[in-house]
C-alpha cells in the first residue's frame, strides 16, 4: 500500500512518461496513417504500392522487433544520438500508423462513390476530393476503431519501458526489483493505465456524439 | 447516319469552331462486354442532344466518358478542340468546364446546399467568397430552391436535390452540361420540376447532352435524338423525324414498346 505514497514521484514520472509516449506516437500514427490511407486509394500506382508495402510490413512485424530495429539499427545508420523517447515514438507511431491506415481506408470505402465522382466532375483534384469531400464523411465511421487502436497503443507503449524510457512498466519493474510487494505495484500501475485508456474512450465517445449532430 | 470525321485534318488543328464535343471511334469494354462500339458523335455549341435507348445500351457510359469518369479503350474525345488529358491536374481543369448531373444527385452530404454550390467556385475557380455566395444564391433562385440554401441535402426532396445539383454544375460556368438520367430516381410529380429547369437551360442556349427516358423532354427540347442499342449508335435524327418516322427496325421496336401503353 505504502509503495505508492513512498514513491509518488516515480509513479508520477512513469504516468507522465506513458502519457507523453502515447500522445506523441498517437499523433505520429494519425498523421502517417491518414497519409498512407491516401496513398492506398490514390490513382497513382507507385503510391498505392508504397502504401500496401508500408501496411504489410509494419502490421505484420512484431512490435518488439520494430523496437530492436529502432534502437539498434536506426541510430547506427541514420540518426546517431537520438533520445530513447524519440526512438520509441518512432517505433510505436510507425507500427500503429499501419492500423490507423486500414481503419481510415475502411472509412473511406463507406463513403458512396458518387460523392467522389461529383467532386471530380466539378474539377476538384484527387487531393481536394479526398480532403474536403471523402475524409470528412469517413471520419464518423473511423472514430470507433481508432479509439480501440489508441487504447492498444497505450498498452503497447509498455515495451518502451524495456528500452530505457521512463514510463509505467519501467517504474513497476524498478520497484519490484527493489523488493516491494508486486501486487500493490501492479494495482497502481493498472489504475494509471485505466486513467489513460478511459480518457481515450471518453474523448472518442464525445467525438462520436459531436459528429452525429453535425448532420 | 453520322456526319463526324470533320476534325481529322492532320495539316492544322482547326476543328470547326462549332464542334464542342467530338467523339471519334470510341471503344470501351467492361470485361467481355463491349459497351461502346466505334462511337462517333459530334455535339455542336448550343446543341441539345438527347440520348435514348434500352437499358444496358451504353448510353450512361457514353455520357460518363465525355468527362472521363469512365476511361475509354480506344478512340479520341475532344472538348472545345482539346483532347481529354490523362488523370491529373489538367483533367481536373477540363472537368470544371463540363457540368455533370447524376441520377443519384450526389450532393455533398456534409455540406449545406449553399456550400455545395460555392465549393467548386471557391476551391477550383478560386473566386472570392462573397462573389461565390452571391452567384450561388442567384443560381439557387433560378432553379427555384433559393429558400433552402442553409439546409443539408438530406432535408430536401429528390426534385429539390436534383435542382441543387444542376445549380452546382452551373456555378462552374460549364461549356457543356451532361445529364445522366437526371429524373430516373425521382417520384413522378418531381420529374416535371427538374425537366422545367432543363427546358429553361436549353432555351437559354446551353449545350447539353441528356441521357433520359423522358420522351416528352426529347420531343420538346432536343435538337437531335441519338438512339443507342447494344453499345452502338443506331440512329441519329431530329426528334420529330425520329419519333414519327424512325428508320431502323431497332428504333421502331423500342418506340413501339414505350409509346403505346
Amino acid at each position: 500500500m505504502n509503495v505508492l505514497l513512498d514513491h509518488l514521484p516515480e509513479f508520477r514520472d512513469g504516468f507522465l512518461g506513458t502519457l507523453a509516449l502515447t500522445a506523441a506516437s498517437a499523433a505520429l500514427a494519425l498523421i502517417l496513417g491518414v497519409l498512407i490511407a491516401g496513398f492506398r486509394v490514390s490513382p497513382v500506382p507507385p503510391l498505392r504500392a508504397f502504401g500496401t508495402a508500408w501496411v504489410t510490413l509494419l502490421r505484420n512485424t512484431p512490435l518488439t522487433l520494430l523496437f530492436l530495429v529502432a534502437f539498434f539499427v536506426v541510430p547506427l545508420i541514420l540518426f546517431p544520438g537520438v533520445s530513447p523517447f524519440v526512438l520509441a515514438t518512432l517505433a510505436l507511431g510507425f507500427y500503429t500508423s499501419s492500423f490507423v491506415c486500414e481503419a481510415v481506408r475502411s472509412g473511406i470505402s463507406t463513403v458512396p462513390l458518387g460523392q467522389a465522382e461529383a467532386a471530380r466532375s466539378i474539377g476538384m483534384t484527387f487531393m481536394q476530393t479526398l480532403r474536403m469531400i471523402v475524409l470528412p464523411q469517413a471520419t464518423r465511421t473511423v472514430i470507433p476503431p481508432l479509439s480501440s487502436i489508441f487504447i492498444a497503443l497505450t498498452k503497447n507503449s509498455a515495451i518502451a519501458g524495456a528500452f530505457s524510457n521512463t514510463e509505467l512498466f519501467n517504474v513497476s519493474k524498478l520497484l519490484s526489483d527493489k523488493g516491494f510487494a508486486i501486487g500493490w505495484i501492479f494495482l497502481w500501475i493498472a489504475l494509471a493505465y485505466l486513467v489513460i485508456t478511459f480518457t481515450i474512450s471518453g474523448i472518442f465517445r464525445l467525438l462520436e456524439r459531436r459528429l452525429e449532430v453535425a448532420r | 447516319m453520322s456526319e463526324v470525321s470533320v476534325t481529322k485534318d492532320p495539316g492544322g488543328p482547326a476543328p470547326a469552331v462549332d464542334d464542342l464535343v467530338v467523339l471519334t471511334g470510341v471503344n470501351k469494354h467492361f470485361g467481355a462486354l463491349h459497351v461502346l462500339q466505334d462511337i462517333d458523335l459530334t455535339i455542336k455549341r448550343g446543341e441539345v442532344v438527347v440520348v435514348i435507348g434500352p437499358s444496358g445500351s451504353g448510353k450512361s457510359t457514353l455520357c460518363r466518358t465525355i468527362n472521363r469518369l469512365e476511361t475509354v479503350d480506344s478512340g479520341s474525345i475532344t472538348i472545345d478542340g482539346k483532347p481529354l488529358p490523362q488523370e491529373g491536374r489538367e483533367l481536373a481543369r477540363l472537368r470544371a468546364d463540363v457540368g455533370m448531373v447524376f441520377q443519384s444527385f450526389n450532393l455533398f452530404a456534409h455540406k449545406t446546399v449553399l456550400e455545395n454550390v460555392t465549393l467548386g467556385q471557391l476551391k477550383v475557380r478560386k473566386s472570392d467568397k462573397k462573389a461565390a455566395e452571391q452567384k450561388a444564391r442567384a443560381l439557387l433562385d433560378r432553379v427555384g430552391v433559393g429558400s433552402q440554401a442553409d439546409k443539408y441535402p438530406a432535408q430536401l426532396s429528390g426534385g429539390q436535390q436534383q435542382r441543387v445539383a444542376i445549380a452546382r454544375a452551373l456555378a462552374m460556368d460549364p461549356k457543356v452540361m451532361l445529364f445522366d438520367e437526371p429524373t430516373s430516381a425521382l417520384d413522378p410529380e418531381m420529374i416535371n420540376e427538374v425537366l422545367e429547369v432543363m427546358q429553361q437551360l436549353a432555351r437559354d442556349g446551353m449545350t447539353m447532352v441528356v441521357v433520359t427516358h423522358e420522351m416528352g423532354f426529347a420531343r420538346s427540347a432536343a435538337n437531335r435524338v441519338v438512339f443507342m442499342a447494344d453499345g452502338k449508335i443506331v440512329e441519329e435524327a431530329e426528334p420529330t423525324q425520329f419519333f414519327n418516322n424512325p428508320r431502323s427496325d431497332r428504333a421502331k421496336d423500342f418506340l413501339s414498346k414505350i409509346l403505346h401503353h
